[in-house]
């Protein structure tokens, strides 16, 4: 059910309810012409939504309130992480429509989406790893996506409903890469997983107040989309010199950061990843910055934090 | 389009209306939406901040606004100002939010009319500048902004990027929106342009380097210069009380020790590094405006 918005009637069915807009406590609502405008009743695509992805064990989404904390680098060093196991698969949808960077960071830039009978075939970084976007269907990167939200999240429900991921063999894990914010995109992920179950979110943060704000509305978002939190993920935490190994702390945890967030809402803290300038390179070559760069100490972090998330959604490959 | 007359009554006594635009999130549009503000303002202008970014406003904290409340007068709702002489004015979904972790889960139209609401509504009297900050992303806020806007010709778009290659492709993405919805660039900030360490002073690229300019020049569009990372800013628009000079760079600050202090948050500012560059980023912009009229 979407959240009864705070202003609404008393008797409010709902805004995703059949009778939406139409129900007798709806006369005088401020939100009665947009719930009556909004297709209403559950959606008669769900089923096939959750027939497409029944075989897939995990669905995961990456969440940030804020922009520009790491959603997409996270998002794609999870997936190669994975991966790196040949047994796991991992597919990675793209459900940032108008800032697409998943391409980009996965290095599958100019690919392209093939059709087959089953439906859209994704996009193969490795045998084991795929990926969604709408950057391959755009003519170019320049190519800019000025759509409302209805359209976007008729284009997150391809992603889903029409993209053959499994090819009907089971597979691991599904990870959705999000804009910030909550809204459009966010909702249309969770109302269009209902049905097919949603593992867990996991938040990305950087330490600064100003990013942590953010999150806890994220949070919130969580709590009233019921979207259960696996944890968080405190990305730009210190930064060391190259040239002298002094630290700093460039995105200052005034509040406390991620850890005194964490200890607040009683939600996992699943680790700190320093601010290390490769990270940035690895992302814009598209390559796996585990792989690479395995003794750092940012890669020692990554290891840690996915080495957590397997255990909290006690996965263990067969 | 009787609704828009409000929007049109609001705008007549403001001089000049500029959007702060990026496609990728986290590249500093707030920070440098609030730099330009502080700018202007330290210039002797008077400034309106408009915070159009509903899901995650980040403009009440950075002013050390949080928690204020406006005011609802018979002119309209009542900006929250910055400082005494109200030179410096501000409008956020922030302030209207019962607790700021509440979060705002609302679709495209939702967000339309809170925009037109505030382009409708806030009594912002003279000003000589009004600056939207916005969310990233080219879609229903932003729409929403440049349509309710058209008919007053807004003056243009500052574009925010950082030098990373991930992040140059949304800002192009951006630079095309604005070419599509007729809306002027006005110049590029290339942000987050390298971070000198405080032990050694040597300048790391932390987001690759130069791709600002570069942009720039391919897009043909006006650069208008490169800020660092400035941990006294990052700590300024941090901190709680604005009016205490931050020194990010003394790694065991005493307690105890009197702090420097200022009556407003436009004189700390001025105390930071970064303010010396984005003064001559809106002199830069300030000529740029005059010689259009």
């Amino acid at each position: 059910m979407d959240p009864i918005p705070e202003n609404a009637n008393e008797h409010c069915p709902g805004p995703s309810s059949a009778t939406a807009g139409r129900a007798e406590g709806c006369a005088g609502c401020p939100n009665q012409e947009i719930c009556t405008t909004q297709a209403s009743g559950p959606d008669p695509d769900l089923p096939l939504i959750s027939e497409r992805l029944h075989t897939i064990r995990h669905k995961i989404l990456i969440l940030s309130g804020k922009g520009g904390v790491g959603k997409s680098t996270f998002t794609s060093q999870l997936s190669f992480a994975l991966a790196a196991n040949p047994q796991t698969t991992v597919g990675v949808v793209d459900v940032d429509i108008c800032g697409p960077s998943i391409p980009k960071v996965m290095g599958c830039e100019n690919e392209e989406i093939h059709r087959s009978s089953n439906g859209w075939s994704p996009v193969f970084v490795q045998d084991n790893l795929s990926v969604m976007s709408i950057g391959f269907m755009l003519p170019s990167d320049e190519a800019a996506v000025i759509w409302r939200g209805p359209k976007k999240s008729g284009m997150i429900k391809q992603f889903l409903m029409d993209v053959d991921w499994t090819n009907s063999e089971p597979m691991d894990f599904l990870l959705f890469d999000t804009p910030p914010g909550t809204s459009d995109e966010h909702l249309a992920v969770v109302q269009l997983l209902r049905q097919s179950g949603i593992t867990g979110a996991v938040l990305v943060t950087t330490p600064q107040e100003v990013a942590i704000q953010d999150v806890r509305k994220e949070l919130d978002f969580c709590r009233k989309a019921q979207v259960p939190v696996i944890g968080v993920v405190e990305n730009m935490a210190g930064f060391v010199c190259p040239g002298c190994r002094g630290e700093s702390r460039i995105f200052y945890p005034t509040t406390g950061g991620a850890k005194k967030l964490c200890e607040d809402l009683d939600i996992p803290l699943l680790g700190s990843i320093p601010l290390d300038p490769r990270i940035g390179r690895s992302c814009d070559q598209g390559s796996s910055f585990l792989d690479t760069y395995a003794d750092s100490p940012a890669a020692q972090a990554y290891a840690s934090i996915i080495t957590k998330i397997k255990e909290l959604i006690n996965y263990s490959p067969e | 389009m009787s609704g828009n007359s409000t929007v049109g009554e609001r705008l007549a006594t403001i001089k000049h209306v500029v959007l702060v635009l990026s496609g990728k999130g986290g590249v500093g549009k707030s920070s440098c939406t609030v730099q330009l503000a502080l700018s202007l303002a330290n210039q002797g202008h008077k400034v309106g901040v408009l915070d159009i970014d509903l899901c995650g406003p980040s403009i009440p904290r950075m002013f050390g606004l949080e928690g204020q409340q406006i005011h609802q007068a018979s002119a309209g709702w009542v900006p929250v100002y910055v400082d005494s002489e109200k030179r410096l004015g501000c409008m956020s979904i922030g302030f209207l939010l019962p607790s700021k972790d509440a979060s705002v889960v609302w679709r495209g139209p939702k967000k339309n009319a809170m925009i037109k609401q505030f382009l409708g509504d806030v009594y912002w009297g003279d000003l000589d500048f009004l600056l939207i900050d916005t969310p990233p992303g080219t879609s229903d806020e932003h729409l929403a902004a440049v349509e309710y806007l058209q008919e007053w010709n807004p003056d243009g778009a500052v574009i925010v990027t950082t030098p990373q290659e991930v992040a140059l492709s949304d800002v192009k993405k951006e630079i095309n929106f604005c070419t599509k919805v007729g809306l002027p660039v006005l110049g590029l900030i290339d942000n987050m342009s390298g971070f000198v360490c405080p032990h050694c002073a040597e300048c790391t690229n932390l987001f690759s380097t130069g791709g600002g300019e570069g942009l720039a020049k391919y897009m043909k569009i006006p650069f208008l210069g490169r800020a660092p990372i400035d941990p006294n800013l990052v700590m300024l628009l941090e901190q709680e009380d604005k009016t205490v000079v931050p020194n990010a760079n003394d790694p065991n600050p005493d307690p105890d020790a009197e702090k420097k202090r200022t009556s407003s948050i436009v004189e700390t500012y001025q105390h930071c590094e970064l303010s010396k560059i984005f003064a001559a980023i809106s002199k830069t912009l300030c000529e740029k405006l005059d010689s259009k009229h």
